[in-house]
């Protein structure tokens, strides 16, 4: 058995330690938005939080997260709030298909946590997921969009 | 917008569970989903089959076609709720389900999203529904009030008595409306007096997108479900000869090996687990003829398409082309190439399917509900009415999951090998980018004459490439589809139908069958005849000494429509106005799929061969512009997919099969590498065209040619690494 603690729930699941993160957030624990698109890291469209940094799920053994906090977009908004990037990806109709996006939010989100203030360059540094629809541009502004208002309100 | 929409992801999950929760008790063929009239039976009233009206004045529209991010889930129902004169605000939009379809004869027609087709080929019967359920609407309240319904109007969700100023709401009157005649005729607002249609309306899906609660065909759960991970033969058209499961058999999870014709199926109880043991399946191909086809032969079958004499269609022919060019003053000729491409869906495809009692229920990712209702019948052997496509959001979509249903077939072929035991099959990323049906690789050799003031008098194109409608779709390339008996119009697209005032022109195609699978990728023919035509016509402009925009301007002065979007692109990127040392223009200008596109592209070449692209300014005429900011969002991502095509897209063959596997070996444009895109939306109205493919169209052209003003280097064959060129 091994113990995981999923957007703040705890689990046990009964599967090989070699098996993806990815598989057992999405077929033994029905987690489904970190989705899978490349199986080897590439893409980012698993991203998720492992103890807050961003991870690619499809390439991190479950054994590797035993014990640890794994956040997924799920368990990104709180009490009925959306976290502000949400909110600037509504704001900016950022998302076409759709299907990356819950990987691009996780690391806007990771970014953001670490760099209230990114420039094109942080952003350009640290968004390497691929979107296939092209929403490039849209993820950059609503990125600047989110900082600012997590930027402490100027009187 | 804080909207019903950012809180309205509770009932969507709750929706999608019950859905799940149908298929556990048995077949549900039939049921609605999303179901709108599932939630309250009897309580919502069907109008007609597109509008359905609850007493609490929430408007159900409903949607035929796929939502794979080109946004028409939410502009296609705008048409509907323009002429309709109700709250967009109460509107909550609800797919129209396949099976209904077959059931109701074709009640919501065409459910395909291709072509760039949902919005022009849909609009008239789409606004129509909507103007036939308001004066229904109208007709029950004013025979409610005993007025003629002359003295009365509807907007917002209420009909209003004008003389007597008596209001009643649409769900008050619905279920009278219901009841009567619709009206034969009925006339559609003039353009000028739309509320809807040109605002930049909110996309409804979103919301549920950013929060992980929309479903994708991949996140399809079922009770007892189980899950499967397929091997294709690696050579196109190869079958299974022999297989060895024995190393899996009794292996954790593992439920059974299904080898089929062409492919063999590993069912588990996850699908990871599926997928590692298909690696440890010993599998004998037969790869049949195809097993030495490599690029290079391929290359020489397309160029034998060039020199052939018989076998050759002729698309167009204008004037006596071999003449005018004999006596030209000066000839110009050249080869162009573009390669196969991959579609690469960030959802690689897959079909979740179960079949029982002579039933099918399936849930896939599908850019044509009909089809995959079709496939998945014939698969099964029951007829069209026992299924059901249950319809999920896309990941990607870009023509991939159109034409060809090979993951139905597939999902439908395994579910029955379990029969009663709903599986949901998905393939690998590397199963995706080899058994992909390739954007054709395409030859295309041009010849042009010019007099002594340079004007262009003979233009001759020949397009040998393999055709996707009769390889793929099976249709016959026959008048009045085909432009000529032979011709295949996407093959040809861009050149057979140039506008350019040239009076001697001939346009051929040359047929060419190769084994490579061959489909619909965004754009088709207009994501490479383009890059032909307007690279060549800049050669042609360069030869003439004259300058490439003025060039084209004299050559479409009787072609408003090419001309207006070119001149609108040329003003809103500053041509001909003074550049920073080492940036140079291009240009382009195409019409795909009814709408007229122009690029100007601004970049500088770095002795590297880095681009550094400073600008791209992209013009689009689209008639009229139903919802702008998606228009904006669309032609933002076809930069970005065309960008990744011309620089690094290229699916290549050695031994029968292709040598590209993932995204580390098929590069996709990162977020870092896009460019500044200005678009200029310049609708000038009176026709309908589409937005999800023909932004593509200038772009490569545009950008070669500004790589040819900066380093004098003619392109002529793509993708640009080939060359040496990157994106910087």
């Amino acid at each position: 058995m091994i113990e995981l603690t999923v957007n703040g729930r705890k689990h046990n699941v009964d599967v090989e330690p070699e098996m993806p993160l990815l598989w057992v957030l999405r077929d033994v624990l029905d987690v489904k938005g970190p989705k899978f698109g490349c199986g080897i890291a590439q893409c980012g469209a698993c991203t998720v939080h492992l103890n807050g940094e961003p991870v690619r799920s499809c390439s991190v053994p479950v054994s590797a997260a035993a014990n640890h906090k794994v956040l997924t977009i799920e368990g990104l908004a709180q009490r009925g709030q959306l976290h502000p990037v949400q909110k600037a990806w509504i704001d900016h109709e950022v998302p076409q298909c759709g299907y990356c996006q819950s990987g691009q939010i996780m690391a806007a989100v990771a970014l953001l946590a670490k760099n209230r203030d990114p420039s094109d360059q942080d952003i350009d540094a640290a968004m390497t997921n691929i979107c296939r629809c092209g929403t490039y541009a849209r993820i950059r502004t609503a990125i600047h969009a989110a900082a600012k208002t997590l930027k402490p309100t100027k009187a | 917008m804080k909207t019903r929409f950012a809180c309205k992801f509770e009932p969507a999950r709750r929706r999608f569970l019950k859905q799940s929760a149908a298929i556990g008790g048995g077949l549900s063929v039939g049921f609605n989903i999303p179901g709108a009239l599932a939630q309250k039976p009897g309580a919502a009233v069907e109008i007609n089959a597109w509008v359905v009206i609850r007493p609490d004045d929430a408007i159900i529209i409903r949607y035929a076609r796929s939502e794979m991010g080109q946004g028409s889930m939410t502009s296609a129902p705008m048409l509907v709720a323009e002429e309709l004169e109700c709250d967009w605000r109460r509107v909550k939009i609800e797919y129209a389900s396949a099976n209904a379809n077959v059931k109701r004869k074709r009640a919501w027609g065409d459910m395909a999203s291709v072509g760039s087709r949902t919005i022009r080929n849909s609009q008239e019967y789409l606004r129509k529904a909507g103007a036939t359920a308001r004066e229904m609407l109208i007709a029950a309240a004013a025979q409610q009030w005993g007025v003629p319904a002359s003295e009365c109007s509807a907007s917002n969700s209420f009909i209003t008595h004008g003389a007597g100023g008596r209001r009643l709401s649409f769900g008050k009157v619905a279920d009278a409306a219901a009841k009567l005649e619709p009206p034969k005729d009925v006339k559609l607002k003039d353009p000028k007096d739309w509320k809807l249609i040109g605002k930049s309306v909110k996309r409804i899906d979103i919301p549920d997108t950013v929060v992980g609660r929309q479903r994708y065909g991949i996140d399809v759960q079922l009770p007892g479900m189980l899950y499967a991970a397929i091997a294709q033969c690696p050579v196109f058209g190869g079958k299974l000869k022999s297989m060895d499961a024995s190393k899996v058999e009794g292996r954790r999870g593992i439920v059974k090996v299904v080898p089929l014709e062409t492919f063999v199926a590993v069912v588990a109880d996850n699908w990871w687990r599926a997928k590692e043991a298909l690696r440890d399946v010993h599998i004998e191909w037969d790869v049949g003829a195809n097993g030495n086809v490599s690029s290079a032969s391929l290359m020489e079958f397309y160029k034998g398409g060039l020199d052939v004499q018989s076998d050759v269609a002729t698309a167009r022919k204008d004037g006596d082309f071999d003449q005018a060019f004999g006596s030209a003053e000066r000839k110009i000729e050249a080869e162009y190439y573009t390669p196969y491409l991959a579609h690469s869906c960030l959802e690689p495809m897959g079909c979740t399917a179960i079949v029982k009692d002579g039933k099918v229920e399936l849930w896939t990712s599908t850019q044509n509900a009909e089809a995959s209702l079709a496939v998945a019948a014939a698969t099964a052997g029951v007829p069209l009415e026992n299924v059901e496509v249950h319809r999920v959001q896309l990941g990607g979509g870009f023509g991939r999951r159109g034409g060809a249903q090979d993951f139905v077939r597939q999902g439908v072929a395994i579910a029955k090998a379990m029969e009663g035991t709903p599986v949901k099959m998905l393939w690998t990323r590397e199963e995706d980018t080899q058994h992909d049906f390739y954007r054709p690789a395409s030859l295309v050799r041009m010849k042009a004459g010019l007099d002594g003031s340079g004007k262009p008098v003979a233009w001759y194109s020949r397009v040998a490439a393999t055709s996707i409608f009769e390889t793929l779709a099976r249709v016959p390339l026959k008048r009045p589809f085909a432009p000529a008996d032979g011709v295949d119009p996407q093959s040809v697209a861009s050149l057979y139908d140039l506008p350019h005032a040239i009076p001697n022109v001939k346009v051929e195609y040359a047929q060419r069958t190769a084994h490579v699978p061959v489909g619909f990728w965004r754009t088709v023919g207009h994501s490479q005849n383009p890059f032909v035509r307007e690279s060549f016509m800049d050669e042609l402009a360069n030869a003439a000494g004259k300058d490439p925009y003025e060039y084209r301007r004299a050559l479409l002065a009787n072609s408003p429509k090419d001309l207006g979007i070119l001149e609108a692109t040329a003003k809103a990127a500053g041509w001909g106005q003074p550049l920073p040392a080492g940036v140079f223009r291009g240009i382009a200008e195409t019409e795909a799929y009814g709408s007229y596109t122009s690029a100007v592209a601004e970049l500088s070449v770095d002795k590297n061969g880095e681009v550094n692209i400073r600008r791209l300014v992209l013009g689009i005429d689209p008639g009229y512009a139903v919802n702008p900011d998606n228009i904006q969002a669309q032609m933002q991502g076809s930069s970005v997919f065309m960008l990744t095509a011309m620089f690094w897209g290229e699916i290549t063959i050695k031994e029968g099969r292709v040598e590209q596997s993932n995204f580390h070996d098929y590069r996709m444009m990162r977020l870092r590498e896009m460019p500044k895109v200005e678009v200029v939306l310049a609708p000038s109205g009176g026709f309908w065209g589409g937005v999800g493919e023909p932004g593509q169209a200038s772009i490569a052209p545009a950008v070669c040619n500004a790589i040819f003003a900066a380093t004098g280097k003619r392109v002529r064959s793509l993708p640009l690494k080939n060359l040496g060129l990157t994106l910087a």
